[in-house]
């Protein structure tokens, strides 16, 4: 095979490869196409508003999408599972520690939905009387209610990492965390319940969720009897379960 | 193109405190070069530029569409009744099978969600597949909707649908093997992100402001909360499922 050959095949091959890939990606984006145009054409009978805003709406999703689990695999993950093996191998805990709480509270803090919804929870407890009112009250409440989750996410992220190193099982946690959030759902006041379990559920945002598995399979990986299976995940599941216990507490320090 | 822009820049924001965080320790606390620098940080920029794009296609395309759908379904008109306080809870089925679909769909194309699978097909050594992990995740969330459109719908107790389903994924997790319990409890908190919250959210809000009765900041919030426990339990009856799998394929049928 001369040059010319070899570099039309690995051409050809390449290019297989990302029509594979968008192909993945469209099937993954495939449901939710043929959700909206059964209920428009059918349900609702109407016509589709600017079918060619949605045509290259849906080709950017697919694209991104493609774009997206991609560089996991070539970024995400290998450095979450470096970072693991390199802090484990260099035996400081502590380091490992400090590294586990940033990664939660700081990709938590300045996260956009968790501004969003605290922002519209402080309207919405400042029309109620349930704090002050004026922006000042608004604001202050926002803000400590941000801090509030982001040490959440800190703390559970640390509190996760002890349990891998530890190889406690993640069901004591799961069970004995839910089990406080349902009594308290009965003793917190209730205008904080529902927003106690959305933020549970937009603290950890896309760029974090790949970094966490990675550093959890990494962590368990490297450290000798451990299973990354059993015990490598349950990172993400502490860092949505330990926030709603500490917005509920937070909720019944505050009103 | 305001808001392309705006859903660019905050795409970036989102990744300055990791890039901080990971130069930090790479480079002062480990004092080590990346392996593999270019291929990573190449990799880096495709999930940036991958997930904002993803993003302002779904704004583009998907949510607008989305939320008009879930206010359309919830009028009085659609609904065939004079006046909404004389609807009952089954004149809503559209809203439940609608409730169930795109609680399906969008876990499907939840790119959270596909970190995570891809990760446990990865670490089970193919025993586990992304797909169908996925596919039940889906199962589950779409169940957790109905239930909680249900709930809004018929103006009930959000604590007592809490309290049973947790109850139901603890009576799983007591009964399943406990190699996957980590994974479920994964699964449940990944599901609610990038594609599931901004239609849900509508759904949610759409419900409450067009139900005489329902206060919005009682009802509008948590429709999502099951959208943790019950995900959780799929996982834990996919890992009977292939546990089951596994054990028929192994006896030799007759």
């Amino acid at each position: 095979m001369n040059a010319i050959q070899r570099g039309y095949s690995t051409g050809r091959k390449m290019l297989l490869n990302i029509l594979r890939r968008l192909k993945a990606s469209f099937m993954d984006l495939l449901p939710i196409i043929l959700v909206v145009a059964f209920f428009q054409a059918v349900v609702l009978r109407q016509p589709l508003p600017q079918v060619g805003e949605v045509i290259f709406g849906a080709f950017l999703v697919v694209v991104g999408l493609m774009l997206f689990v991609q560089g996991l695999e070539m970024g995400l993950f290998p450095i979450g599972e470096n970072l693991a093996s390199a802090l484990t191998h260099k035996g400081s805990l502590f380091w490992l520690l400090v590294f586990s709480f940033f990664l939660g509270f700081a990709t938590t803090v300045a996260e956009p939905a968790l501004i969003a919804v605290v922002d519209e929870a402080a309207r919405v407890a400042s029309n109620e009387g349930l704090i002050a009112e004026g922006e000042k009250a608004q604001r202050n409440y926002a803000i400590g209610m941000r801090m509030v989750v982001a040490l959440a996410v800190g703390a559970s992220i640390v509190l996760g990492v002890i349990r891998i190193l530890k190889g406690w099982p993640i069901y004591w946690f799961i069970m004995g965390g839910y089990g406080t959030v349902a009594l308290f759902s009965f003793f917190a006041p209730r205008e904080i319940i529902g927003l106690a379990y959305d933020l549970g559920g937009v603290t950890t945002s896309t760029i974090t969720i790949p970094l966490v598995t990675a550093l959890g399979v990494g962590l368990a990986g490297s450290i000798k009897g451990r299973n990354p299976l059993k015990e490598g995940f349950g990172l993400i599941a502490l860092a949505s379960l330990v926030p709603i216990v500490f917005v509920m507490i937070y909720g019944m320090i505050l009103f | 193109m305001n808001g392309m822009l705006s859903i660019v820049l905050s795409t970036l924001l989102d990744i300055v405190p990791i890039l901080v965080l990971v130069l930090f320790f790479q480079f002062v606390v480990l004092r080590k070069p990346i392996p593999q620098a270019r291929r990573v940080f190449l990799g880096s920029v495709y999930v940036l530029l991958g997930l904002a794009l993803f993003l302002v296609g779904l704004e583009k395309a998907l949510f607008p569409l989305g939320r008009m759908m879930a206010s359309q379904l919830s009028e009085a008109e659609f609904l065939g009744v004079a006046d909404l306080s004389e609807a009952q809870w089954h004149d809503y089925y559209w809203v439940y099978i609608f409730a169930a679909a795109i609680g399906y769909a969008t876990t499907i194309a939840e790119p959270s969600l596909i970190a995570v699978g891809i990760k446990a097909e990865a670490v089970s050594g193919g025993s586990l597949k992304n797909k169908e992990l996925r596919v039940f995740v889906a199962f589950g969330v779409a169940i957790a909707l109905v239930v909680g459109v249900f709930r809004i719908i018929t103006g009930t107790y959000l604590e007592y649908y809490m309290l049973g389903s947790y109850l139901l994924a603890f009576a799983l997790t007591l009964y399943s093997s406990k190699d996957l319990v980590a994974l479920a409890g994964d699964s449940g908190g990944v599901t609610t992100s990038t594609v599931t919250v901004p239609i849900v959210t509508a759904l949610g809000l759409g419900l409450t402001s067009s139900i005489p009765g329902r206060d919005a900041a009682l009802d509008g919030f948590g429709l999502l909360a099951l959208a943790d426990p019950l995900p959780m339990t799929a996982v834990l009856l996919y890992g009977l499922y292939r546990k089951w799998i596994t054990r028929t394929a192994k006896t030799p049928s007759q």
